[in-house]
């Protein structure tokens, strides 16, 4: 059986930055997993690009509980995936890019990701596009990701 | 930043080593998650999938999913029966899902269907698949009724869900077999991509 669950690229932030851009994916791989850890220098959430699209290509519905209720909501036509409810408290999210490299399929991305102080999620992500992702920008808007939050991108391969 | 390549520095100071990856849980190394099978739906379409003769040398399973059914409706809900098994007398499961608008929960005990995934449905624009990450956990176990958990969800770009399964197998068999089958007698349509893998 192929062994399979390959890492692709890491980084850990030594610098504060508020950009993290994973490129040159190769096309080989069924599946890209995304996992990030960190702390924030405010808590504003992630969310992420791929292929460098800023249009309005990206849609999410989201399930999540927030220490005192559990909610659902989503939004449509967005210039950006849904990351996470990252903070100043250590938070994470894996994101699970199911069959990247597939150029008939749009394509779907499922995660959960949490924030020990804020909340839990779960996600469901559309890109309306038929591309093969090549690039995933991970970004943290106004806040940046401190020194020492880590991002590592994982291939699984089917046989 | 940029990260272009893997570097043998991140190499280094890479993700630790655990001993399983389940669905959103940390990632492992290469070397204890192995693929064993896996089907890509043609233009035929599929009623249902089938892993047969799976080895019992692993720990875990895991299977990745990608699907599309041609019933109409928005979604469809497949199923997930073992070694063969359809009494529904022996399943029972509970979900945690949200619609974009309301978080609900919904649980059973057994009888039940067996669902695990969420699938798009005929009624939404083409090339809109779903996703699913099933944890088919000690599976050969056989002091164990076995347990399955469920990451799935779509987003259609104006509606959609995401949801959390947990469904249980009352049988203390090695599972050898598994098989997804659509809801509402539909079929997989093409593309659909369900993958297994093993987890040592």
């Amino acid at each position: 059986m192929p062994q399979t669950y390959t890492p692709i690229a890491s980084t850990t932030v030594g610098t504060a930055t508020n950009s993290v851009t994973f490129s040159s994916i190769p096309s080989t791989y069924t599946d890209l997993i995304l996992v990030v850890n960190g702390v924030l220098t405010g808590s504003g959430g992630g969310r992420f690009r791929v292929n460098g699209d800023t249009g309005t290509n990206y849609s999410y519905t989201r399930v999540y509980g927030n220490g005192s209720a559990a909610a659902s909501d989503r939004n449509s036509n967005q210039d950006f995936a849904y990351g996470s409810n990252l903070t100043t408290v250590v938070s994470n999210g894996i994101y699970h890019f199911m069959n990247y490299s597939n150029t008939t399929t749009n394509k779907t991305i499922i995660s959960r990701n949490s924030a020990s102080d804020a909340m839990v999620n779960a996600v469901a992500n559309l890109w309306r596009s038929t591309a093969a992702i090549n690039s995933i920008t991970f970004d943290t808007g106004g806040y940046n990701m401190t020194t020492g939050f880590a991002l590592a991108l994982y291939g699984i391969k089917a046989a | 930043m940029t990260v272009a390549r893997l570097s043998i520095s991140s190499l280094n100071r890479g993700p630790s080593k655990k001993r399983t990856v389940l669905a959103g849980n940390d990632p492992i190394l290469s070397g204890a998650y192995e693929s064993i099978a896996t089907v890509t739906v043609g233009a035929g379409g599929a009623s249902s999938v089938s892993f047969t003769s799976i080895p019992s040398t692993y720990k875990h399973l895991q299977i990745r999913a990608i699907g599309r059914q041609n019933n109409a409706a928005n979604t469809g809900n497949p199923k997930i029966e073992f070694n063969g098994d359809t009494n529904s007398n022996n399943y029972a499961l509970h979900i945690l899902y949200g619609d974009g608008a309301t978080a609900a929960a919904y649980g059973t005990g057994a009888p039940t269907v067996s669902d695990v995934m969420i699938t798009a449905g005929a009624n939404i624009a083409a090339n809109i698949f779903s996703a699913a990450i099933i944890d088919i956990l000690d599976y050969s176990n056989t002091n164990k009724n076995k347990t399955v958990r469920s990451l799935t969800g779509a987003d259609f770009n104006g509606s959609g869900t995401i949801r959390l399964y947990s469904d249980l197998w009352m049988s203390t068999s090695a599972i050898s077999s598994i098989t997804l089958t659509p809801n509402s007698s539909a079929s997989f349509v093409q593309y659909t991509h369900i993958a297994l893998y093993g987890i040592r």
